[in-house]
């Protein structure tokens, strides 16, 4: 196979995260002397951008921040620690052990997140060792949760067919473990050098990421069509998985160059959907993922970490040479894509009956926080039902849970353990309030320059009345709000979306295609809430009055002229 | 004293004249006099004589008394136990006046009084302070030990007086000083003055003491040459200022915030105080005394009590100044504390007749368990009914003493500001919820802007070593680490370069963790050379500081080796107690010591100044 085109790696010097990685002696750095200073309760700025790559992150509580600083105290450091669980699927020993962590460790809540993981709020620096050792012991990791690496693999929890769930998540743990880094520093610093699993690599430290890791994070997901519930477009690298005519998994359509992420006020930086580029058989898949990556590792840019996500990668060498150089390091050419059609990102709520006859339920977990609240004792009456569950929880790519092979016994003692608790399943929801999506932002998110899930609640709150009036309650929308652009909860993906600027302040965007095929595009800038519900109000009353039939709101607000279509990232800004 | 003709050179006449005389003098009066009567003895009786005739006539026979001696000793030595420097103040007037009146002056702090210049003296004064459990003052301690052994000689010829500082809210009311005084007297020593037992509220009573010895010594001896009778004011560590305990300065409060961390179940103020234009200054280890006032509820809950009418008037000063009772009870009188003598003198206004039964000699540990930890309300609702009128307040209570905090700043890093660092005391008594009165005062009703009165008490005892290379190791948990943040800011400011070492502990790291972020910037900048801290509730075992010293022991006693200095600051009762412990453990195990010389080794380190201590 003939190089068409021929290119040579983005030049400009390393930036410091670059020079840290290499220094770092594959994540070492002084991590060990960090932990045990007794004086602070933080990571210096070297160790804390190691954190990552072991699944942590140094926060603070910003509530705090100023309060604290007038009292001689230094922030309130604490520590998110974010869980792999590929697929989202965990047991329920696992799930139960999350649960204790929350309250032993955290701040009494566990975290759903938009990439199907645990995360753990709140965790001293003091704790981070037991908690990760406990995490570790109940066969789960935190290992690559963050970092510049390849990320908790996604995967639809499908409940329908849970013949091809079981095959696809087996791809997704494939490729967790496979993309996982193989340095021995996790173990050493915070298993006491143990290791779980015994798998001494005799070679190269990191054969596939080599001393200085990614550029950047990589996200990868895998999609079951008709749901597109991972936005799969959205991912560094997506796979779509294609049904035989016997039913079975036949293979995946792979896309590349997905990524939410942009800077404010930098229209270099732009959000951008990954692209199908062929076919390829499961037997294929890891051997394609290890190439994207190496590829990525090769070729982004290590000099600006802004512009180091792959999406840019592909889009400064062009999709061509980028389909040359993997085909050429696979040795092998990809087929064409095969047919699939996406109807929707969304979770369908209540109980399901699989195909083996088992019963799943899918939950409404409003911004995935498991929480007990006023009335709303949501962790206690999971905790029951863990208590008793004999097949497996799922985290769903939008925040909710799963409860999933349950048996019919099983599922009148869960029915009986949620209605005793007054658990309702989403259904009673409205249904912009099920299609919300939002990150965790402030307090303790260090990029949130505004609210996210302790405010989009609010918003809706206001919003519903609107939409009841409209006759709307029971039309979805995917509507979407981060506390900054870098966009964890995919916000250009949303039919209605908000990127925070400053507090209380948001740009507003609208027009992304309802089965996560189409970004959105920013309709107004810089607007608070009074002005989001009087530009809101009579959009939504159009739509009502002027929809043609199944026409979603997102593509009607183009249709109407209130946005243009964004064809590709590359005019996101236009 | 009484004056007999036994023990003075008087005539029994004189001498009853003079007995219903001296207990009516103001301690101004007696100063004036003392001087009065050294003028008249040197030969200006004429002149003098013509002003008061009447005194004349018994002025002749004291001027050839007083000629009669001439061999009586001319040098007097002055020995003070000292924890606060109040006793160590009081002994610097005292010397100030028996130089006045021509004497050679020994003025020393017991523990640095060469014991075997003992058998040679002749005046000998003692002033000493009581603290917790009737324990002798740090500096005090080697002294009592030895003269309390068989080591101590007979004083036979050696003229003594005692006086005692305490507070009589604790049991063993000024004990050390009583114990000095038997033991004085034990050894052979003759007592020209009474022992005086002064309460918090000391300067009436310790001055009357300083007049009396300084009469009674002019009295025995034939001084030289007398000066004027004026005496010098004590001098001040920098600078000389009209401010004074007596005479405090108001003080406006720049800023006061809590350094408690939300979540915290603690709270403690950083005050920062102006002293601008006051003239005063302080040296770091010095404390500052702050006059507060009372709870407003709890006074009104005691006038309900007692049925009185809030707004009557009562005397409240010794010039007859007088204030409404409330206001007598929230500013002028303390009401937080029960003390024996209270209760005694509370006996003849109550009509329960089991108040008297409880003061009785036999109802001691009965006594003792009220007292603990009851208020005059308690007292007020337990033994009803009352007599008491709102005009017997002068007599029955104590005047409300002054609270001492540790400065936290240095005056270089901060000029004309003082900074103090005071915890909030809240706690549930008998049924009530209690509140320290300066630290409730300051915690919840003093504001910036308001003004607050103070002096500076100097801690003689208390200071970093001159020489600036000398590394120092500092203890100082919760609001111990106060004179410390002091030293260190001085330490900085005067680009000291000894190694620096503090231990600091709290309950949580999160929330306790009391000038943290000052601490990390020293350590940054190397104005602090090692920080260990101990959170003790942060995990499931207790830590305190004294574990962190003992995991560093091997280090910390290579400091020790190294000449350094040891500070310990904070509570008495268990931290000072465990530290010491654990500084006898490194001292036996890193230094090769047994028991015996571990003590002998820390107790050099005392004697030095080496070992330092401001415990409360």
């Amino acid at each position: 196979m003939a190089k068409n085109h021929k290119v040579e790696p983005i030049g400009g010097p390393p930036s410091d995260v670059e020079h840290l990685k290499l220094e770092s002696n594959y994540l070492r750095g002084s991590m060990t002397d960090s932990l045990n200073n007794r004086i602070t309760g933080g990571l210096p700025e070297l160790d804390n951008r190691l954190l990552k790559f072991h699944g942590s992150y140094m926060q603070d509580d910003r509530d705090y921040r100023n309060e604290r600083q007038k009292q001689k105290l230094e922030p309130y450091y604490q520590f998110m620690l974010r869980v792999v669980t590929p697929g989202g699927v965990a047991t329920p020993e696992q799930w139960l052990l999350m649960d204790s962590l929350a309250d032993k460790y955290g701040t009494g809540s566990l975290k759903l997140t938009t990439r199907q993981a645990f995360q753990l709020h709140g965790v001293l620096k003091w704790n981070l060792k037991n908690t990760i050792q406990e995490i570790n012991a109940a066969m789960l990791t935190t290992l690559a949760a963050c970092g510049d690496v390849s990320r908790n693999v996604m995967c639809n929890p499908n409940p329908y067919q849970s013949e091809l769930h079981s095959e696809v998540f087996h791809w997704s743990q494939q490729l967790t473990s496979h993309l996982a880094p193989k340095t021995p520093a996790y173990h050493e610093i915070w298993l006491d050098g143990e290791k779980v699993v015994d798998g001494a690599d005799q070679g190269e430290v990191e054969p596939i990421y080599g001393p200085v890791y990614l550029p950047r994070k990589f996200k990868i997901g895998i999609a079951v069509p008709p749901s597109n519930d991972v936005d799969v477009y959205s991912q560094d690298l997506g796979f779509i998985a294609i049904v035989g005519e016997d039913g079975k998994l036949a293979g995946f359509n792979v896309s590349v160059g997905g990524g939410m992420g942009m800077t404010h006020g930098d229209t270099a930086t732009y959000p951008q959907l990954a692209k199908v580029i062929g076919f390829i058989t499961p037997d294929q898949v890891l051997d394609v993922a290890e190439k994207v990556v190496m590829i990525q590792r090769d070729y982004g840019n290590r000099s600006v970490r802004k512009y180091a996500r792959f999406k840019y990668t592909i889009d400064r060498h062009g999709m061509p040479w980028f389909i040359d150089e993997l085909q050429d390091r696979l040795g092998w050419e990809l087929a064409p894509a095969r047919e699939f059609h996406f109807e929707n990102t969304g979770d369908r709520y209540g109980w399901t009956k699989g195909k083996d006859g088992k019963w799943n339920l899918t939950l409404y977990v409003q911004a995935g926080r498991v929480v007990d609240t006023e009335g709303n004792k949501l962790r206690t009456a999971l905790r029951e039902v863990a208590k008793i569950h004999t097949g497996d929880f799922r985290l769903t790519a939008n925040q909710n849970l799963m409860i999933a092979n349950v048996t019919a016994q099983k599922k009148t003692k869960i029915v009986a353990i949620l209605k005793e608790f007054g658990i309702e399943e989403g259904s009673n929801y409205s249904a912009l309030r099920r299609s919300a999506l939002s990150c965790v932002a402030l307090p303790t998110c260090g990029l949130a320059m505004a609210e996210a899930e302790r405010y989009l609640p609010s918003l809706i709150d206001r919003l519903e009345p609107v939409l009841a009036n409209a006759g709307l309650q029971d039309q979805e929308i995917n509507i979407r709000m981060t506390g900054c652009p870098n966009g964890c909860a995919r916000p250009a993906l949303g039919e209605i979306s908000f990127i925070g600027k400053s507090p209380g302040k948001y740009n507003m965007y609208m027009g992304a295609g309802f089965a996560g095929d189409r970004l959105s595009k920013m309709y107004k800038e810089n607007i608070g809430e009074d002005e989001i519900m009087d530009t809101l109000t009579p959009i939504i009353n159009r739509y009502a009055a002027e929809r043609n039939k199944g026409e979603h709101f997102g593509d009607f607000v183009i249709r109407a002229g209130y946005v243009k279509p964004v064809t590709d990232g590359t005019n996101f800004h236009e | 004293m009484q004056l007999q003709v036994t023990n003075s050179p008087f005539t029994g006449e004189q001498a009853e004249l003079l007995n219903k005389l001296l207990p009516t003098l103001t301690g101004s009066q007696m100063q004036w006099l003392s001087g009065y009567l050294a003028f008249y003895g040197a030969g200006n009786n004429v002149a003098l004589a013509s002003v008061a005739a009447g005194a004349a006539a018994v002025a002749e026979a004291p001027v050839a008394t007083i000629s009669a001696v001439p061999d009586a000793p001319k040098e007097a030595t002055i020995l003070f136990g000292s924890q606060t420097g109040n006793a160590q103040r009081l002994a610097g007037r005292l010397a100030d006046k028996l130089k006045a009146q021509g004497f050679e002056v020994t003025l020393s702090a017991m523990n640095q009084y060469k014991t075997n210049k003992l058998k040679e003296v002749g005046y000998l004064f003692i002033l000493a302070s009581t603290h917790g459990e009737g324990d002798p003052p740090d500096n005090a301690l080697t002294f009592y030990e030895f003269l309390n052994s068989k080591r101590a000689p007979k004083l036979d010829g050696a003229k003594f007086s005692v006086l005692a500082l305490g507070d009589t809210s604790y049991e063993f009311f000024c004990k050390t000083g009583a114990d000095f005084d038997a033991r004085l007297a034990e050894l052979g020593a003759e007592r020209i003055v009474d022992r005086v037992d002064c309460d918090v509220d000391f300067e009436e009573l310790a001055s009357g003491w300083l007049t009396a010895v300084a009469g009674a010594v002019s009295a025995t001896s034939a001084a030289a040459a007398p000066q004027a009778a004026v005496v010098s004011a004590f001098p001040v560590a920098a600078g000389e200022s009209e401010y004074s305990r007596s005479n405090p300065f108001m003080a406006e409060v720049l800023d006061s915030l809590n350094l408690n961390g939300r979540g915290s179940d603690r709270e403690t103020r950083h005050l920062e105080l102006s002293l601008e234009g006051s003239g005063l200054t302080y040296a770091p280890g010095d404390a500052v005394g702050v006059y507060a006032y009372n709870d407003p509820a709890l006074v009104e809950e005691i006038i309900a009590a007692l049925n009185w009418n809030a707004d009557e008037k009562v005397v409240t000063g010794k010039a007859g100044e007088t204030s409404t009772v409330r206001e007598a009870l929230a500013h002028h009188y303390e009401i937080t504390v029960l003390t024996k003598p209270l209760l005694e003198k509370a006996v003849a206004f109550s009509g329960n007749s089991k108040l008297a039964e409880l003061v009785k000699p036999d109802n001691k540990e009965d006594l003792k368990a009220y007292l603990n930890g009851r208020d005059l309300l308690d007292l007020l609702r337990d033994y009803a009914p009352w007599t008491l009128k709102a005009a017997d307040v002068a007599s029955l209570l104590r005047k409300l003493p002054p609270r001492l905090y540790s400065i936290a700043s240095s005056v270089n890093a901060h000029p004309e500001e003082v900074h103090l660092t005071i915890r909030k005391v809240e706690y549930e008594a008998h049924g009530r919820d209690r509140k320290g009165v300066c630290s409730v005062y300051v915690s919840e009703r003093l504001q910036p802007g308001d003004k607050l009165p103070i002096f500076i008490q100097e801690n003689p005892n208390f200071k970093a070593p001159v020489n600036p290379e000398t590394p120092v190791i500092m203890v100082g948990p919760g609001t111990g680490v106060a004179p410390f943040r002091a030293f260190l800011e001085e330490r900085e400011e005067t680009g000291a370069e000894g190694k620096s070492w503090l231990f600091y502990g709290d309950r949580h790291f999160v929330t306790d963790f009391l000038y943290q972020t000052d601490w990390q910037r020293m350590l940054k900048d190397g104005v602090l050379s090692k920080l260990d801290v101990a959170f003790s509730r942060d995990s499931d075992e207790k830590v305190y500081v004294q574990h962190r010293m003992l995991e560093q022991g091997e280090e910390l006693y290579k400091w020790l080796d190294n000449g350094a200095h040891v500070y310990v600051c904070g509570d008495e009762k268990h931290m000072a107690h465990d530290v010491q412990s654990a500084l006898l453990t490194i001292i036996g195990q890193y230094g090769g010591k047994s028991q015996e010389e571990a003590a002998a080794y820390l107790s050099a380190l005392q004697e030095q100044g080496r070992y330092q201590r401001d415990v409360y």
